[in-house]
């Protein structure tokens, strides 16, 4: 996975809230074999709606996505962070998410930054002209006209962005003890290997 | 790794097995845990063989995999007479079948294909080849992995990530659970399956009595009971909550498993054995709870409603709502009625059916197919029932039943005798009950929509399904069996 410092760039100022995983990505893309090409699928319901911000040249190609509460409700599809992923989405601030959503997020290498409301309306007006910026070092999100929202994010998954772990990554720098395991494994219980 | 003990505890199955397969424990309490053996199928792994090549991982230990096609496969004929194979029509399940198929060289994984009499469900191949084996941990992606803990290994299902860990790390990341204790003591009554067993502790415990838990079925009935049975009382374990079942491994499961395919061989085998008689629990471990049932007091039984704990004997009547003591189990109930069409105090045994399914990895051995055809034996489908359909869990299982003569006893009272595979448990692939059709199924789950959208599932043994066929309404499978 990509280390994960700073994402700076332009950010599509979304706002609402309750965004489900089906808004995020509808039932009908999960047939598919493959976590890559659902950005297509992404936000459809929210796509069909004239002068929404997706389809804004304006905002093409923005690494951050800003939402209101309750961001990736409803059923658990991993879906919905490999859609985010597919189209390019680093980070997502609201003020809050749905913690199964969170979690998949977190596995996919993407950051959720959770600032209060009054601090999202502020980076919802600026992100309608300017770009802003995520410092996952020093956990703050900041703007070209001197705005600073401080963020709280739990160290292990802070630690395992900014160094492009994941999980399996995690577990594979553990290598030497699963090896250790495996050698004793191989004359304890020799049979288990064909 | 030794199922060495922390200290002079006694300890049960489930904690040795555990115990045997900690790599790393963390402060938290969660500890990383060797997998043994992992079954892959083609729905659930496709994205984490992507995930894999994406990021240019290996598979850990292909030794340690076995790849075989189930729950899609159409179970019409898979080659033309010819011998060509046939195409499958739906493109979903072409597109999986193919990602299987080249996915499992790719990654110099064993993969036994769709038209060889060793391929199946999961979990009938596992413990048929003899890749299922005691005290093992055993993972699926798909939540009736549980099954496996009919032979004494600790087996649950996982999700596509977790698929992807195992697949290059062969661990995971677990907590322990808690263990729960379920002993049947006593003779069960003339008629009485394991699948009455499972259905009547599933009833007893609740759908969410297990959760957090992992089951160790106790007492005479599980031992004097076949490794098939085993199989199918484990299997549900997810139906009562519990993320995994256990019974502990004997001279019964030495003996099913023993020349078996992938079975240890030899010196190999006898070190096996050795091993696996120090698994079964201590005298005096402690679980966190314990449920006794009398077997006595087990009947024939089928489920009214569209939860696995809706169980009533087939002697009983559909239940009214409000007979529940719990205020949000009574809307449930009313809900499962409307659903499912049914009105309290109707006789079960005067439910009527359009569909029966004797298949699944449930009740799909030869051991079923064997109770089935017993009552099937010169008698007729009833003309009211639309599709009766026969599953073998397996190639070999249907070869066996074909030996048998079982096939002709079933075709003969106008039962339809298909390849193996998921078929009508899932309705992912073409065997599905039509919306507000009736169906008696020898699977494991009557949730709302499971066998095809609208459709109505009743849950029974192979033997009851078979007399349910004949009559064409739910039965008592007793009254066909001469009485006692
Ligand atoms: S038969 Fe049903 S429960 Fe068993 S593996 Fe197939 S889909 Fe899963």
């Amino acid at each position: 996975m990509d280390q994960l410092r700073t994402v700076e760039g332009r950010a599509f100022p979304l706002g609402r809230k309750n965004v489900d995983t089906d808004v995020i990505i509808p039932a009908h893309y999960l047939k598919t074999i493959s976590r890559i090409g659902l950005g297509k699928g992404a936000f459809e319901t929210v796509r069909a709606e004239p002068g929404n911000v997706f389809d804004d040249p304006e905002y093409a190609g923005s690494p951050i996505l800003i939402a209101g509460d309750n961001f990736g409700c409803g059923s658990s599809r991993e879906h919905a962070a490999w859609a985010l992923n597919d189209m390019g989405i680093k980070a997502v601030i609201a003020p809050s998410f749905s913690d199964i959503f969170s979690g998949n997020a977190f596995k996919n290498g993407i950051l959720t930054v959770v600032l209060p409301q009054e601090a999202v309306d502020r980076l919802l007006e600026v992100a309608k002209t300017d770009p802003i910026a995520i410092d996952l070092e020093h956990c703050s999100v900041t703007t070209p006209f001197q705005d600073r929202f401080e963020f709280e994010i739990d160290s292990f998954r802070r630690n395992c962005l900014m160094k492009g772990l994941d999980e399996i990554g995690l577990t594979l720098a553990m290598d030497s003890k699963i090896s250790a395991y495996e050698t004793r494994l191989a004359t304890e219980r020799s049979w288990l290997s064909a | 790794m030794s199922t060495k003990p922390t200290s002079n505890k006694p300890r049960t199955l489930y904690e040795k097995i555990w115990d045997a397969h900690v790599v790393d424990r963390r402060d938290d309490g969660t500890c990383l845990i060797y997998i043994d053996r992992h079954l892959v199928h083609e729905v659930t792994s496709p994205q984490a063989f992507e995930g894999l090549r994406v990021a240019g991982r290996t598979v850990r230990r292909p030794d340690l995999t076995l790849a075989v096609p189930d729950h899609n496969l159409p179970t019409t004929p898979r080659r033309a007479a010819d011998g060509s194979r046939l195409p499958i029509a739906d493109l979903e399940s072409a597109q999986q079948l193919a990602a299987l198929e080249s996915n499992a060289p790719e990654f110099g994984i064993r993969y036994i294909d769709a038209t060889a009499p060793e391929q199946g469900i999961v979990h009938v191949v596992g413990p048929e080849q003899g890749f299922s084996q005691p005290g093992t941990t055993i993972v699926c992606g798909d939540s009736h992995t549980s099954c496996h803990g009919g032979i004494g290994a600790l087996a649950f299902g996982i999700g596509t990530s977790e698929v992807e860990h195992v697949l290059a790390t062969q661990t995971l990341l677990l907590k322990q659970s808690k263990t729960m204790e379920i002993r049947v003591d006593g003779k069960l009554g003339f008629g009485v399956s394991p699948k009455d067993v499972i259905l009547a502790i599933i009833g007893r415990i609740g759908a969410a009595g297990g959760t957090g838990y992992v089951i160790e079925y106790t007492g005479n009935v599980f031992r004097e009971m076949s490794v098939e049975g085993r199989l199918t009382v484990s299997n549900m374990s997810i139906e009562g909550g519990a993320r995994a079942g256990l019974i502990a491994p004997d001279e019964t499961v030495f003996a099913y498993l023993e020349g078996r395919p992938m079975a240890p061989k030899g010196a190999e085998w006898d070190k096996a054995v050795a091993w696996w008689k120090t698994l079964p629990s201590d005298p005096g471990a402690v679980y966190d709870k314990v449920v006794i049932i009398d077997a006595a007091e087990i009947s024939p039984s089928v489920t009214w409603g569209t939860s696995p704990e809706d169980v009533v004997p087939i002697t009983g009547v559909v239940p009214d709502p409000d007979s529940f003591a719990d205020p949000s189990k009574q809307e449930a109930a009313r809900k499962s009625l409307a659903y499912m069409g049914l009105t309290p105090g109707m006789r079960m045994v005067d439910v009527p059916l359009e569909h029966i399914f004797i298949g699944s990895c449930t009740n799909s051995r030869i051991e079923d197919l064997r109770a089935a055809a017993a009552v099937a034996k010169g008698r007729k489908v009833s003309s009211r029932i639309k599709q009766a359909l026969v599953v073998p869990g397996s190639g070999l299982v249907k070869l066996q039943a074909e030996a048998e003569g079982l096939d002709r006893i079933f075709l003969d009272a106008g039962f339809e005798w298909r390849e193996p595979g998921c078929s009508m448990c899932l309705a992912m692939n073409p065997d599905k009950v039509p919306p507000g059709e009736r169906c008696a199924s020898t699977s494991n789950r009557n949730f709302v929509g499971r066998q095809g959208p609208g459709s109505r599932t009743h849950l029974l043994s192979p033997e009851m399904a078979a007399a349910a066929a004949i009559n064409g309404h739910l039965s008592d499978v007793r009254d066909m069996m001469g009485g006692r």
